[in-house]
This record gives C-alpha cells, structure tokens and sequence, in this order.
C-alpha cells in the first residue's frame, strides 16, 4: 500500500481514538469524580446520578467504547484496503 | 452435606479440571510455550485475559473495600476498567501486529537497545514477583478458612497445581485453564450475589438490585436505607466521599494506565492471531470483567446493610458461629466497652491500635480478651474488610454449597493470576535474559527447557514468599500499578504514536519515572511512615495515585530528551510505520 494511502488511514484512527477517549475522560474522570457532587443531585432510579456514574455507568461506557472502536476500525481497514488475510 | 465436605468435593473438582486440561495441552515449542502458538481465538483469549487480571485482590477484597469506604472505592472500580479501554485503543493491536513474545522484546527492538531490554526485564520480574507474593498468600488463606488444614501446606498444594500446568503447558495450559477458571470464579461470585439481591431488593440482577426498593414493603430505596443506617450510627454515608478530589483522580490516573502497562496483560494480546482480534478480545476481556465489577459494589453494599442489622445490637453470647469464627481467625474482634453483653457497631476505630492483639484469655461473655487500648468511640467492633465476600454468604444464611462454592471461586481467581506472572517472570528470564543477552546461539529446545527450569524455580520463590510473607507485601502490591504507570506506559505510547522517540529518551525517561515513584513510596511508607498523612504528601497526592505524576514526568523528560539527542536510525522509523498498519 501507499504511503500516502496509510497516512489517511492512521489519522483516521487518531481522530476516532481522540472522541472515544474525549467519552473515555468524561463518563469516569469528569462524571465519576471532578462533577460527582454537582450530578448527585440528580437521581437515576434508586442511584444518585454520580454515584451511578462512579460505580456502575462509567463502566458500561467502558465496555461500548471498545466494542465501537473494534466496529468503526473494521470498517476503516477496509476502506483502506489494509485489513488482513 | 456440610459445608466442609462440600468445600472439598468443589476445590477437588476444580483442580482435577485444570489438571486435566493441562495434561490436554501441553507445549512442544517455544512458541507454544510463550503465546499458546499465537492462535487462540478472541472469546477464549478475552475469558483467559479476565482470569489473569481478576486477582485474589479483586475477588476478596475489593467488594470488602468498597463496603467499608463506601463512594471511594469508585477508585478501583473504574480505574482497573478503564485502564482496558487504554489497552484496546493505544496498544494491544500495535504490539499484537509486531508480534514478538515479551514486553521486553517490544522495548528492545523498538529502542535498539540491550540497555532499554534490560531495564524493562527488571521492570517485569520486579513487579511480577511483588504482585505474584499476594496471591500465593491468598491461596494459603482460603485453604486454611475453608479446610482447616494450615495456610503453609494452602500455599504448597497451590504450588503443585500450577506447577503442573505451567511448567507442562506454558502459555497454552495457562491460557486455557484460565478460561476454566473464569468460569469458576465468576459462577462463584454471582451466585452469592443473586441470591442475596433477591433476598434484600426482589430483583435477581445485582447491578440494578443496588438501585432497587428495599423488598421490605418500606418502598426505601437500598442505597438511601443504607446511607440512613450508617449516617444513625455516626458512621460515614454510604454514597458520599471522604477521599480528595485531585487524590481520586491521581489514585484512579495511575490504576488505568497501570492496568495498561502490565506485563502479564500485555503478553496475553500476543496469543491471538491477528491484529483486529486483539481489538475485540480486549472488548471480550472487559466484558467478562465488568460482570464482575459491576457486581462487586452491590454485593459491597447488600454485605454492609447485613453486617449493620445482624450484628450491632447483638447478644454476645447468641452469636450465630460464622462470627466466632472469623474471630477465632482473628479476623473480628470484640471488646465490651460498655459491659452489657451487647455487641454495639458505630462509626470511628474500636481499638487504639485499630488491629486486634489478642491476650490469649477469654472476657465475661466468652469474647477473646485484646491487649489492645480502646477509643472514645462508642464502637466496639472490629471487622477486616479482606473477610466480606468470604463471609457474607454465611451472614446471609446461603445454603452450604454456595459457600463451598465461594471458596472454589477464591482459588481460581488467585492460582489463574499466579500463573500468568509467572509465566510472564519464567518468559522474562529465557526468552530477554538467556536467548536475547547471553546466550544467543541457544536452540528453541534448549530455549524452552529454560523456560521450563524457570518457571519452576519463580514457582519456588512465590510459594516462599507466600510461606514467610515479608512485611511490606501487602503494601507493596498496589504499587506495582504506580511502578507500571510510571514506567512501561510512556515508553510503550511514544514508542508507537511517536516516530522521533529515541532510545536515550525511553531510558532517562523509565528510569525517571521509576525513580521518582519508587522513591515517594518508599519514603512514606518506610522511611517516614508518621508523615504519610494529606498534609505532607506533594500535591495531596497520596503514594497510592503518585504513578500519574511519576507517568508525567517519565513523558516530559522523554520529551525533552528527544529533542536534544539523535532521532531513531531509518529501519527503526519503518517498524513503527509497519505496526501502524494491520495488513
């Protein structure tokens, strides 16, 4: 393949990378612990928002974040013509 | 049946498994042997890699933890996940697609350097061994509580089984005895958990039994009753904090990117066949672990709201006899401040130092006596938090053969992770040390008897260390995160998304990050153990979460480096471009 051909093909994969690990940072980091107060205000069923978010929703997050990163990097390999045998 | 008996029956069935799928796969090559051949399929190799991480640690004491600290213990649970979702997008198909045996391998080749190679190697087998001392020390632990034979003879009939399938199938046994024993450990931890979340909530799912109505007919939410009860009782409440912010963030920081630097992972990504595998085996591997994570805070919760209504108000002398046991293991201790005979459970420390120190004579009640002084506090109870997961089937009136069953779960969860460091340690000293350093003209037979010989010794010295745990173990093991945020992250990151990386870079860099890190910890927790308190630590960072700064000095002096010093020779910058494309 060409040089030219990979390059596109791997800022595709930085730019799909840089808005799942802007999620990543959000759901955990900004959810979980820097705004946990602020969304316990906020209630999910029998959760406070934050509390959800730190113990059980960041990581159903985590876990749609790779699944996502697995499908779209699928459909990027072909598009370049880079996938394996 | 009795609980013991059926304790023995399900470890001994457990055990004859993993034996005889070692027997079923055994290893001829090295390539057998380091990466199971290098075709293990992306389910398998996902249960296999949940087995590996989920650790005594985490099927023990995280639930016990996160009862007792309530909000806080958010730290563990979303940092050793999200550290997966760092694996699976920054690393795992990069390092899969170069396709060599170790970490060390990776770090060698791609700073053409047996100085970088050999600083890795001793990255590996030092956080290896610190890591692999508590889980043999797990084994001995449930072997004693469940069937009463003495912790030393636990830890040398753990010795044996994964002796036997390491030595025998390497990477291949390990990877496919994991996958036994996810399903062990998991089936073990769910079982209690459901049963217990339909007992206190009507709803059969933990995850969402946690935000249920209690079943009481009060129309409470559990968790607000559980905030109510602990607030009542001058503890803590459940949902809220008490960590500081920016030391949650750093704590958490340094456990995802730990999790992501761990050798024993990592080598796991090289077993499966293609580069678009390790992307989804890593979304498999976290999918089986977030069944157990998300479990471990309602059975956290569920055990707290139990403990709370079964013990504080108490007669002594009824006491059910899961609660002398535990204190005759020393494990829960008593002291009838108030003498009336009535266990009372509050909020602060019982005892004055907080770990019993029992005098060897029995109290009015029949209460094992403590040298210990007491507190101000109205509290007269002490739990160890490790006993939670072990106990709470017992508190809740589970019948025997679930108990049996936790125990089973126990061992599969910490012989699984000692393998696989193991593995990791034996890989590390044949394939780095002898093929790659000092003696290069080694066959693959030869090579392979190595690692055979290996194995067995690192075997030896884990089940010593589980023997004669040397003090600083325990505080040591959650460090081994700090040490691999510190030093194996950066260097891996930059040498995969940054060409000009160099190696007198990815050397100052790992040795800086080490250092430092090394260092803090060292420094608070046995230069100068009074000072390890929010006022002295930099930053409010406690030595927990310092790995995050230590990560960002290693990238800032890497950085740096590589500007003042030469950029890598050609066939180095055409590796790095290869490992970028999967076909």
């Amino acid at each position: 393949m060409s040089e030219k051909n990979n390059h596109a093909y791997w800022q595709a994969n930085l730019r799909l990378m840089l808005v799942l690990l802007v999620i990543w940072f959000s759901v955990s980091f900004l959810a979980g612990i820097i705004f946990v107060d602020f969304l316990n205000q906020f209630r999910l069923f029998g959760y406070k928002l934050g509390f959800w978010f730190s113990q059980q929703g960041s990581i159903y997050f985590f876990v749609v974040l790779i699944f996502v990163y697995t499908w779209r990097m699928n459909v990027l390999d072909k598009k370049f013509g880079v996938e394996e045998e | 049946m009795s609980a013991q008996l059926l304790t023995y029956l399900f470890v001994g069935a457990s055990f004859t498994l993993y034996i005889g799928i070692a027997i079923w796969s055994r290893s001829s090559s090295t390539k057998e042997f380091y990466v199971a051949g290098g075709h293990v399929s992306p389910m398998a190799n996902g249960a296999a890699t949940a087995a590996d991480w989920m650790s005594a640690a985490s099927f023990l004491s995280m639930a016990g933890i996160i009862a007792f600290e309530g909000a806080d213990g958010a730290r563990y649970l979303m940092g050793w996940t999200g550290g997966y979702v760092l694996l699976a997008l920054l690393l795992a198909p990069y390092l899969r697609k170069f396709s060599k045996f170790t970490v060390p391998d990776f770090v060698g080749d791609r700073y053409y350097s047996q100085t970088a190679r050999l600083v890795a190697v001793v990255c590996v087998i030092f956080i290896s061994f610190t890591y692999v001392a508590g889980q043999m020390r797990g084994v001995g632990i449930v072997f004693s509580r469940f069937l009463e034979v003495d912790i030393n003879t636990g830890v040398v009939i753990g010795m044996g089984i994964v002796f036997f399938y390491a030595v025998l199938g390497g990477m291949k046994g390990i990877t496919y005895t994991q996958v036994a024993q996810y399903c062990v450990l998991i089936f073990a931890y769910l079982v209690p958990a459901i049963y217990i979340s339909i007992a206190l909530t009507g709803n059969p799912l933990p995850m969402l039994g946690l935000g249920s109505e209690m079943a009481d007919g009060s129309g409470v939410y559990l968790l607000d009753r559980l905030d109510g009860l602990t607030t009542e009782l001058g503890m803590a409440a459940f949902t809220a904090g008490n960590k500081s912010t920016i030391d949650m963030v750093f704590i958490t920081a340094a456990l995802m990117a730990g999790t992501a630097g761990l050798p024993h992972v990592i080598v796991r990504f090289f077993t499966v066949p293609r580069v678009r595998d390790a992307r989804i085996s890593a979304g498999y591997a976290l999918v089986f672990i977030a069944l157990l994570y998300t479990t471990a805070p309602a059975v956290a919760a569920f055990a707290r709201i139990n403990i709370i209504n079964n013990v504080d108000g108490m007669i002594y002398e009824d006491a059910p006899s899961w609660f002398s046991k535990w204190e005759d293991s020393g494990l829960i201790a008593w002291r009838d401040k108030n003498e009336d005979g009535v266990v009372q459970y509050r909020g602060g420390n019982a005892l004055q130092p907080a770990k019993p120190a029992f005098t060897g004579e029995r109290g009015a009640s029949g209460e094992r006596l403590l040298g210990n002084s007491f507190t101000a506090s109205e509290n007269e109870l002490y739990i160890d938090r490790d006993i939670i997961v072990l106990a709470h089937p017992e508190i809740a009136q589970l019948p025997n053969w679930v108990i049996a069953l936790v125990a089973a779960g126990g061992l599969a969860a910490a012989l699984s992770t000692a393998a696989g460091l193991l593995l990791v340690i034996s890989t590390a000293v044949s394939h780095d040390l002898m093929k790659k350093t000092f003696k290069p003209g080694i066959t693959d037979r030869q090579e392979l008897l190595f690692a055979r010989i290996a194995a067995a010794v690192a075997i030896g010295i884990a089940g010593l260390f589980g023997i004669y745990p040397p003090g600083f173990v325990a505080e040591v093991v959650a460090f081994a995160f700090g040490l691999a945020a510190a030093s194996f992250f950066p260097v891996l990151l930059l040498g995969i998304f940054y060409k000009r990386m160099n190696k007198e870079a990815a050397i100052t860099g790992m040795i800086t990050g080490l250092v430092f890190t090394f260092s803090y910890i060292a420094y608070f927790k046995f230069v100068n153990p009074a000072d390890n308190n929010p006022d002295h630590w930099w930053f409010g960072i406690s030595p927990e979460g310092i790995g995050t700064l230590g990560m960002l000095a290693n990238f800032v002096v890497s950085l740096v480096v590589c500007r003042f010093t030469p950029p890598p020779p050609a066939e180095v910058q055409a590796l790095v471009e290869s490992i970028r494309v999967p076909g």
